[in-house]
């Protein structure tokens, strides 16, 4: 097995520099202890979870949830990201992805659990300074204390910075005194601990304040009735007077609106997670009905349609999969720099993050696009049965959707993508800029093919490099003509973010192929040319389809005639055969019925 | 008080079955392979145990390196160290002769394992380990209590339930519910490498016992529905088609 050369990598540099498959950490990498900790998690939810969905998503029992998140918590699961000196056990962030993806099956229970152990803990974590850490971590990693976070208001949602509530110093000077409505509040009803944000006075910015529900002046609404994740706490809450001790600030005064932004990187890249272990869970389970399930004298399975669905399914999900934990790993090893160069741990992690925001945002969208996918497919393969209130799909379809909506809607996210990829160019961090002028030389001069690389996948990945071209080229102009005003284009932008994000997601997974490649020979498993290939050719349509659109809303005359001839000779891809293709990654995972991964 | 816990290294249940080698080996490529689920309970009773006395618990395995990980989760749910005999577990003499090697160097007061394993299911070892020890074996045991040396048990028999005593040493194959199968915690994954697994190579065995192949039960025919009012022709069918009347 070869060593995985590491160099240090740059956040959105994916799209300007060749990636070498040894380079990337894949799920095929993960030791025994990773393995191990990712069956306790597959145990716990079979135990304790699985078995009481309904009486979970019932809410007839308000202490069901707290008592699980008891019992994770006396497994240790609650406290992987937490350091051993607050009685955690400090494992990688790659780590920490591994539960979140595996919890991401668990329903209701996995959005209570990462909202404790991410937003709710986080947040003191990575920004309180040792008392408060000393204080709070030790029983939240331990859930002992439950955790909320409370940034949503009714008139503050994606805007999240135009929150009315406020705090001002108490006469005294020894507390902040909290007015405000919060709403969507994720494990509201039992918290014991709520990350607040308010502003001090009539500051600019938000503030961030560890609140304690015993302070009181803390009151909420009955729980809210929802489409999905119905057993997981939601509350409206109401903070009259509430008297938070001025030790209690998190932070400085102002940075919440920080702290909001970058604890929110950490959540949307383990939501990305999350999405993977649903999506593997309603695959497994949707074969297995495929299986069953005879009609005109055949189980359905053995129909093209239904293997193209499940082809899809679990080709989406392999990329996505790979593409997380190529990016959690980035953010571990910048960890590992960081703390290399003597930077404090907590700063480490938030800059490590930070370095790496487009591929969180990346992998939110993507993540939760592909999880929807996934079990609206999973529906339709069940039928009738698939529309039942009584059938597994019915849950995991309704219990999807929320995906694209908190951590930042898509939309946000996908402006996002974009908005920060463009600031890094202009602070001269990444260059963006002599790539782009070298695709307007290339397209003014004639096509020329290169010298012949050798290895795996040469012609695949001169294909993943023109569609890196085709993004620098549509980009690169559209700057150019609307300069600031970009901001205003938002079809353009999420034109951009998508085909950013089928860039990541299809390199990642052909690296991902590459690597099992080298690294197994004859003895890799399942259809992985197939797969990639399914992959790179979903990707590259999109991408033209995107960056016509894209072109189309802005270019005019010659430079539309030149831009759209660009695109498609950056766009083009040697046929394949697909339905074979698919047919054979069907095949594969309908024979070990389920995911096959 | 010193428990030692017998461990089998057997593919989950739901694997696909297949065979290699002129169907004499079972094929284990792509199969995930777990702790007994019956050495699981054992296991889990002992853990109990050992918390509610402080004994120690020592797992034993008998097989190849590839049954290390099995070996390190069992050390990960709270067993205090392992032993690996280095060989693979031809027959059940073959394994209960290597368990009593060394059972004979450690006194144990308790051995606990599964009725059976869930591969070949022959569900004799632990009579066979009795034997050779000399000692008291007792299974399938649902329910397993310590009354000073005393041990009592709660056997499954045929319509009911027995109740045993023996006193220790003793050995004991177990099933649910003796105890509630153990997740193992961060705590104990995270101390499992550092736990002592000692590797012993096996004592010489002769075995009688040699396999000559596997069979797969033949697939499932197609399944003819009969309404139920056409008793009539159901009796003819299974006369003249199924021929079994
Ligand atoms: C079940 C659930 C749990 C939640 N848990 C929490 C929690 O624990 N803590 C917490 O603080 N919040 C929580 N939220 C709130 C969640 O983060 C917000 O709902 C989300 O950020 C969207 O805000 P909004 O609902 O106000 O929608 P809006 O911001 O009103 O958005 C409505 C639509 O407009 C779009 N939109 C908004 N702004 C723009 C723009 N500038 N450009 C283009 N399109 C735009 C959005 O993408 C969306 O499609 C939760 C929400 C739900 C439903």
């Amino acid at each position: 097995m070869e060593a995985n050369t590491k160099r240090a990598i740059k956040g959105g540099e994916f799209l300007i520099r060749e990636t070498q498959a040894s380079e990337i950490f894949i799920p095929e990498d993960w030791n025994e202890e990773q393995r191990m900790i990712a069956q306790t998690c597959r145990e716990f939810l079979e135990q304790e979870v699985f078995p009481r969905l309904d009486e979970i998503d019932s809410m007839k029992d308000p202490g069901l949830m707290p008592a699980i998140l008891d019992k994770a918590g006396a497994l240790g699961l609650l406290g992987t990201s937490v350091p051993q000196e607050y009685g955690g056990f400090g494992m990688d962030f790659n780590t920490t992805m591994l539960v979140s993806e595996v919890f991401g099956g668990g329903h209701s229970v996995a959005v209570a659990l990462s909202a404790h152990t991410g937003i709710g803990t986080l947040p003191i974590l990575y920004y309180g300074n040792e008392d408060q850490k000393k204080r709070y971590i030790p029983k939240l990693a331990t859930g002992e204390w439950k955790a909320a976070y409370c940034l949503t208001e009714p008139d503050s949602g994606s805007d999240a910075n135009s929150g009315k509530s406020r705090a001002t110093l108490s006469a005294d000077g020894k507390h902040y005194i909290i007015n405000g409505q919060k709403m969507w509040i994720t494990n509201g009803g039992f918290a014991d601990v709520f990350i607040v944000f308010a502003k001090i006075d009539d500051d600019k910015n938000l503030s961030a304040f560890i609140v304690e529900k015993s302070f009181g002046g803390i009151t909420m609404n009955e729980e809210e009735r929802k489409m999905g994740i119905k057993g997981s706490s939601t509350r409206q809450i109401f903070f009259n007077d509430c008297k938070v001790p001025v030790e209690n600030l998190l932070s400085e005064r102002g940075n919440g609106f920080k702290i909001a932004v970058n604890i929110l990187n950490v959540g949307r890249i383990k939501l990305g997670a999350a999405a993977l272990g649903g999506s593997k869970r309603s695959i497994s389970i949707a074969i297995d009905y495929a299986k069953q399930r005879k009609q005109f004298g055949t189980e359905i399975a053995n129909f093209g349609a239904i293997k193209h669905k499940i082809a899809e399914m679990v080709t989406r999900v392999y990329a996505s999969e790979a593409a997380c934990y190529r990016a959690g790993q980035n953010i571990d090893d910048a960890y590992a720099a960081l703390i290399a160069n003597g930077v404090a741990p907590g700063e480490a992690r938030l800059k490590s993050l930070e370095e790496f925001a487009i591929e969180c945002a990346i992998m939110k969208v993507h993540g939760s696009e592909v999880l929807d996918f996934v079990v609206d497919e999973g529906v339709q393969i069940f039928g009738g049965m698939g529309f039942s209130a009584e059938g597994p799909m019915d849950r995991a379809y309704r219990d999807a959707r929320i995906n694209r909506i908190f951590e930042g809607t898509n939309e946000i996210n996908r402006m996002l993508t974009i908005d920060m990829l463009l600031k890094r160019a202009m602070k001269g961090h990444l260059d963006l800029m002599t790539p782009a002028m070298e695709v307007q030389k290339e397209l003014m001069a004639i096509p020329s093919f290169g010298e012949e690389a050798e290895g795996l996948f040469v012609a695949e990945k001169r294909v993943l490099a023109n569609a890196k071209k085709a993004g620098l080229m549509i980009a690169g102009a559209a700057v150019q003509k609307f300069m600031m005003k970009i901001a205003d284009e938002q079809e353009l932008l999420m034109n951009l973010a998508d085909i950013l994000i089928e860039i990541y997601i299809a390199e990642s997974c052909l690296l991902r192929v590459e690597k099992v490649l080298t690294q197994k020979g004859q003895d890799a498993e399942g259809p992985l040319t197939e797969i990639a290939m399914i992959y790179l050719h979903g990707a590259m349509e999109k991408i033209a389809a995107c960056g016509r659109e894209a072109i189309m809303a802005f270019a005019e005359g010659d430079e539309l005639r030149l831009m759209l001839l660009g695109l498609k000779r950056f766009t083009r891809i040697d046929p394949y055969n697909l339905k074979n293709a698919r047919r054979k990654v069907a095949d594969y995972a309908i024979a070990k019925g389920q995911y096959p991964f | 008080m010193k428990i030692l816990v017998c461990i089998s290294h057997v593919p989950d249940t739901t694997s696909r079955i297949a065979f290699t080698d002129n169907n004499t080996k079972f094929d284990t490529k792509g199969v995930q392979f777990i702790i007994g689920p019956y050495d699981d309970y054992a296991l889990a009773r002992a853990i109990e145990l050992k918390e509610s006395t402080g004994a120690t618990v020592t797992v034993l395995n008998v097989g190849l390196a590839e049954t290390e990980p099995t070996i390190r989760k069992a050390l990960a749910i709270g067993a205090d160290d392992a032993i690996r005999v280095n060989a693979e577990p031809v027959d059940s003499f073959f394994v209960a002769a290597q368990i009593a090697a060394q059972a004979k160097a450690e006194s144990y007061d308790l051995i606990l394992m599964g009725r059976e394993s869930i591969d070949y299911n022959s569900g004799v070892v632990h009579a066979l380990v009795g034997t050779m020890l000399n000692i008291p074996a007792v299974s399938p045991v649902m329910k397993l209590d310590l009354d000073g040396n005393t041990v009592k048990m709660v056997r499954e028999i045929e319509g009911g339930t027995e109740q045993v005593e023996a006193a220790m040493p003793l050995i004991a194959g177990c099933q649910e519910p003796i105890a509630e199968w153990k997740i193992p915690n961060m705590r104990g994954i995270m101390s499992a490498r550092t736990k002592p697994l000692k590797v012993v190579p096996p004592v010489a065995v002769e075995s009688g016992v040699k396999l000559q192949r596997f069979e797969l039960p033949p697939p499932k025919g197609a399944v003819k529905l009969i309404p139920p009012d056409k008793v009539e022709e159901l009796v003819h069918l299974l006369k003249t088609e199924a021929k079994v009347l």
